[in-house]
């Protein structure tokens, strides 16, 4: 069996990369798939604690968290689409609008 | 045997990871994270979650990233300029909070390794889509029609945020 240990270092290996690409990339299609990135390593944190207590909510919350990455992926990328409709870009140095 | 699988599946999943933010072309980034997911609904499958596994794949793998795809191709960005051309400040600012954050997490799990708990008899039974399904249409019954207003809200939003109308500026 494999240790609890292992799966939550290779969680935070995940996370770390989501959070690298969001911080590095300039498109802003590629900085969602971060996100999407960080959300799966989280879930397999859960799921990994889930299994080794034997405690199926867990698992629960992984199905509802998913839903919410769902949404939360049509919503970003219809946000990206009007503002590629108004700006002709999806750099998110292009994005500055709302910039001070 | 299930060590030799987690670790394939473990070095797929980071080097999909790592192969997704270092390519300059969206397309082949999307098609990395596809593998990501995959490799990651293998080590569900390890873990006896079998339900999590197959809905990874088809909600995951299957719809998120059709839809990720169409709007790559819908958008049509040119390729970034590659990232490893030049060195600028800022990856490296990236790369320092990354490994601080990693630090971090590593820091904080090490400190409870003692008192996490060992493998639980009763996890072969978990994770099956009748467990599944018993407790969420039972405990978990709220949150689960909670989930259907937050879907039915985000597809009307999506629409009211994307769509096209001609003449006049759109909502943005």
């Amino acid at each position: 069996m494999i240790s609890i240990e292992w799966l939550i270092s290779l969680s935070a290996i995940l996370f770390t990369i989501g959070l690298i690409g969001v911080l590095i990339r300039r498109n802003a299609v590629v900085v969602f798939m971060c996100v999407e990135l960080m959300l799966n390593a989280v879930n397999l944190s859960l799921v990994a604690f889930s299994a080794y207590h034997g405690d199926i909510a867990g698992q629960i919350l992984v199905f509802f968290s998913l839903s919410v990455a769902a949404a939360e992926a049509v919503v970003g990328l219809a946000i990206i689409i009007a503002i590629f409709r108004n700006n002709l870009s999806v750099d998110i140095g292009d994005i500055n609008l709302l910039r001070f | 045997m299930e060590i030799y699988a987690f670790i394939v599946l473990s070095v797929l999943a980071i080097g999909s990871a790592l192969g997704m933010i270092l390519n300059k072309n969206t397309v082949n980034s999307a098609l990395f994270l596809v593998l990501h997911l995959i490799s990651l609904a293998g080590v569900y499958l390890l873990l006896k979650a079998q339900f999590l596994a197959i809905v990874q794949i088809i909600v995951y793998a299957g719809a998120i990233m059709v839809l990720f795809l169409f709007v790559i191709m819908l958008l049509n960005v040119a390729d970034e300029k590659s990232l490893l051309d030049r060195f600028r400040v800022g990856y490296f600012l990236a790369f320092l909070l990354g490994v601080a954050v990693l630090g971090q997490i590593v820091y904080s799990v090490a400190g409870v390794a003692g008192i996490l708990p060992s493998i639980s008899p009763e996890m072969e039974q978990i994770g099956t889509v009748e467990a599944v399904g018993d407790v969420l249409f039972t405990e978990y019954l709220m949150p689960f029609e909670m989930t259907a207003i937050l879907l039915t809200a985000a597809v009307v939003g999506a629409l009211m945020v994307a769509q096209f109308k001609s003449g006049k500026a759109t909502h943005s």
